[in-house]
């Protein structure tokens, strides 16, 4: 095997990467399957939000969001893509010391965004009960917050690999995965914020 | 002609049962999908076998109501999510590192994480027989009625979730596999054809099958959290449900079929003394199917008035173009080659006939107003079953007789095999061509029982007549695989002087596969060997 994967197709993309771009693949399908349900809900409801039952105005429940503390947590994830970038430069240079530093500072910036989430999520004046516009609210945010808390797990890992002394400027393909992946995630958060908060 | 040897690696000894348990070798894991999937197929048949004596004569009540509808539920269910689909992967995964003259995989841990996904999903899925009724609204699970099944439908969810990513990340593996790691001088178009059909099927895996576990989700959080996805007393849409399972189902039928077409295009060439007309109209019409596939959904949903009628129409014919092709790929091998009739043959040649049977019955549905007559009607099952059975399970058992040799080291009987394949070739007709004037007189698929008035009894009791058959033809089958195994390994590298490079190693091959590998000139590797020369194109 080492025959012919070694010498004869030598590339950029090592197979592990390519494995991880595909598995990326599907994970956008599975983030378009929710969209698409979104947006087909959006656009058959009347109204949008969606007109409540008596029984629940008379609850209290409210279909809005806030703006402020969301858009303060995006510009953090945002931030931390570039964080953990500037770690993925670090160690092509050879320098494991401050790509420990980045992933720090990055997992601490994905921390900091679900921590805001999750008080965003108990001030909403609504759950994922109250219609079609909690449903999809929350099943949005809920599995890119899912994804959030696998990235910081991964990232995690990686630190502690790092910290063992692993990675060097020829051998660092999982922290460029683990990158790629946070990217990803970053990348959704930007559609889902512009979907949910801005489009009116 | 030269060869170029291989390093072989160092191999460790292990207990035997330890050994398939954690093995991570291809060929093994390839083996534990096969009998995996099969013992799938004779539970699903068993389930069939209690539809079709329920519904032998009029107002029969055999088994209730209830339990009826859990039956065919699962029937579909066991058939297309642990036979048809894992049973390619099963194949894929034995024959196309070989086919490649590669060493493995190129993830094998991930590969047995693949498999090791499945039994338990089984289980996950047939658990609801005890916990207050397995799932009961159709393969389909349609909203609002996946909505007030029980328990079992839960199971059933997180059974199709698991099964799902079995059959994402297994995609991802194949697809690196064959990018990647193919022998020297083996380009993407001297790819064997098996290997390309699994290609574009690992595609359509990667690309729908999230979007089917998102639907999932969906139907999940409806049932368990309050969800309006599907509610429209909540403001969501029962039609969304069916856009969005179809947006998987649909290319999920290509995925049931594409490598089946895969294993008769094998077949037919070796079988006929000829290469496969038309190699490369081939890869391009199964890259056709395979787009086309993500055109179509909706041609499921004609009679709920939501979809665009004329386009859905316009694309399912469409889809009759790339099928067409390749109909004329198999005649033109067929056409003037040295045909002999051993058992894989006469199972590729079943396949031939009946699928093209169920390509036209389903181009009938295509057309809008026909469809609207025929919709949930016993002509769907007809369809469904002449390109899925007499599709597929034809094109799985021509795949067993032919690579039996090569997986187990031993020949079938030919006499047995025979017997199986004119048994379950008659067993098949007389089972589903009744279900057309069934669906032609309107009888509806999934009725528990039906009135003696209506007079559809008749035709019904051939249905099961053949359904038995049916069940009676597998004896055959495994009567030969008992008699096979008591016979000693004595089978050589080649024993149809075939094309692919699998058939350049022993059999069964060796745990690293191959010691050398011929130099590729084209996509009959062996054929260029025994005749001394590469081919001149």
């Amino acid at each position: 095997m080492a025959a012919h994967t070694g010498t004869q197709h030598r590339q950029e993309l090592s197979n592990g990467m390519l494995g991880f771009i595909l598995f990326l693949a599907s994970e956008v399908m599975f983030f378009g399957g929710l969209f698409a349900a979104y947006f087909i809900a959006r656009a058959d409801s009347p109204t949008w939000p969606p007109a409540l039952p008596a029984d629940k105005l008379a609850a209290g429940v409210e279909l809005k969001v806030e703006f402020a503390l969301p858009f303060i947590a995006t510009c953090l994830l945002v931030l931390s893509s570039v964080t953990i970038q500037f770690g993925v430069w670090a160690i092509q240079k050879g320098d494991r010391s401050a790509l420990i530093r980045w992933l720090f500072i990055s997992i601490v910036l994905g921390a900091v965004f679900l921590t805001m989430q999750m008080y965003d999520y108990s001030q909403l004046p609504f759950r994922a009960d109250d219609t079609v516009y909690g449903t999809t609210f929350f099943t949005l945010t809920g599995f890119h917050g899912a994804h959030v808390a696998g990235g910081i797990i991964f990232m995690t890992v990686i630190m502690v690999r790092s910290m063992a002394g692993q990675f060097s400027a020829s051998r660092h393909e999982a922290v460029e995965a683990c990158s790629f992946y946070w990217h990803f995630v970053d990348i959704v958060w930007i559609a889902l914020f512009t979907t949910l908060y801005i489009v009116k | 002609m030269s060869s170029i040897a291989i390093p072989r690696p160092r191999t460790y000894e292990r207990p035997v049962v330890l050994d398939w348990l954690t093995t991570v070798d291809h060929k093994k894991l390839g083996i534990l999908y096969l009998y995996t999937t099969m013992f799938f197929f004779f539970v699903g048949g068993t389930l069939a076998l209690v539809v079709r004596t329920q519904l032998a004569v009029a107002d029969n009540s055999f088994v209730g109501h209830d339990l009826y509808n859990q039956i065919f539920t699962m029937h579909a269910s066991a058939m297309l999510f642990l036979f048809i689909i894992p049973v390619w992967a099963g194949f894929g995964n034995y024959i196309v590192p070989l086919q490649i003259g590669a060493a493995d995989m190129a993830f094998p841990r991930i590969n047995a994480l693949s498999f090791w996904l499945v039994p338990p999903a089984g289980l996950l899925m047939f658990s609801g027989f005890l916990f207050g009724g397995a799932a009961d609204a159709g393969w389909t699970a349609y909203s609002p009625l996946a909505q007030r099944s029980g328990t079992g439908m839960d199971l059933w969810i997180i059974a199709v979730i698991l099964l799902g990513i079995s059959s994402t990340i297994g995609a991802a593996n194949f697809l690196v596999t064959m990018f990647r790691m193919r022998a020297p001088g083996m380009t993407m178009f001297r790819m064997p054809i098996f290997c390309w059909t699994v290609l574009v099927t690992a595609v359509l895996q990667l690309l729908a099958t999230p979007v089917l576990a998102a639907a999932l989700s969906m139907l999940y959080i409806d049932r368990n959290f309050g969800g309006a996805f599907f509610d429209p007393n909540g403001g969501g849409n029962a039609v969304l449900w069916q856009n969005v399972f179809w947006f998987y189902s649909h290319p999920a039928v290509y995925i049931m079929i594409l490598p089946g077409m895969g294993i008769v295009s094998e077949v037919l060439p070796v079988f006929s003394r000829k290469p496969l007309f038309g190699y490369k109209a081939f890869v391009f019409a199964t890259m056709g199917i395979g787009g086309l596939g993500f055109g179509v959904w909706a041609h499921h949903m004609f009679t709920t008035g939501a979809v665009l009628k004329p386009w859905f129409g316009f694309m399912t014919f469409m889809i009759g173009v790339p099928t067409g092709v390749k109909i004329f790929n198999w005649l033109g091998t067929l056409w003037r080659g040295s045909i002999t009739f051993e058992t894989p043959m006469l199972f590729a040649l079943g396949f031939l006939s009946m699928f093209l049977i169920g390509g036209i019955n389903g181009t009938f549905s295509a057309a809008v107003p026909v469809d609207f007559a025929l919709h949930d009607t016993y002509f769907v099952v007809a369809h469904i079953h002449y390109v899925l059975f007499g599709g597929s399970v034809f094109a799985v058992f021509a795949g067993f007789y032919y690579w039996f040799p090569k997986i187990w080291g031993r020949r079938l009987n030919e006499r047995l095999g025979q017997l199986h394949f004119t048994l379950m070739f008659i067993g098949f007709n007389l089972a589903f061509f009744p279900m057309h004037l069934l669906g032609l007189e309107g009888m509806p698929r999934r009725i528990a029982t039906y009135s003696d008035s209506f007079n559809w009894q008749t035709l019904n009791f051939i249905s099961t007549i053949g359904a038995f058959m049916i069940a009676v033809s597998t004896l055959p089958f495994l009567v030969n695989v008992v008699m096979a195994f008591s016979r000693p390994k004595d089978q050589p590298n080649d024993p149809w002087e075939a094309n692919t490079l699998e058939w350049w190693t022993t059999s069964p091959p060796p745990v690293h596969n191959f010691d050398d590998v011929p130099e590729v000139h084209s996509e009959r590797p062996l054929f260029d060997y025994r005749h001394g020369s590469a081919a001149s194109h």
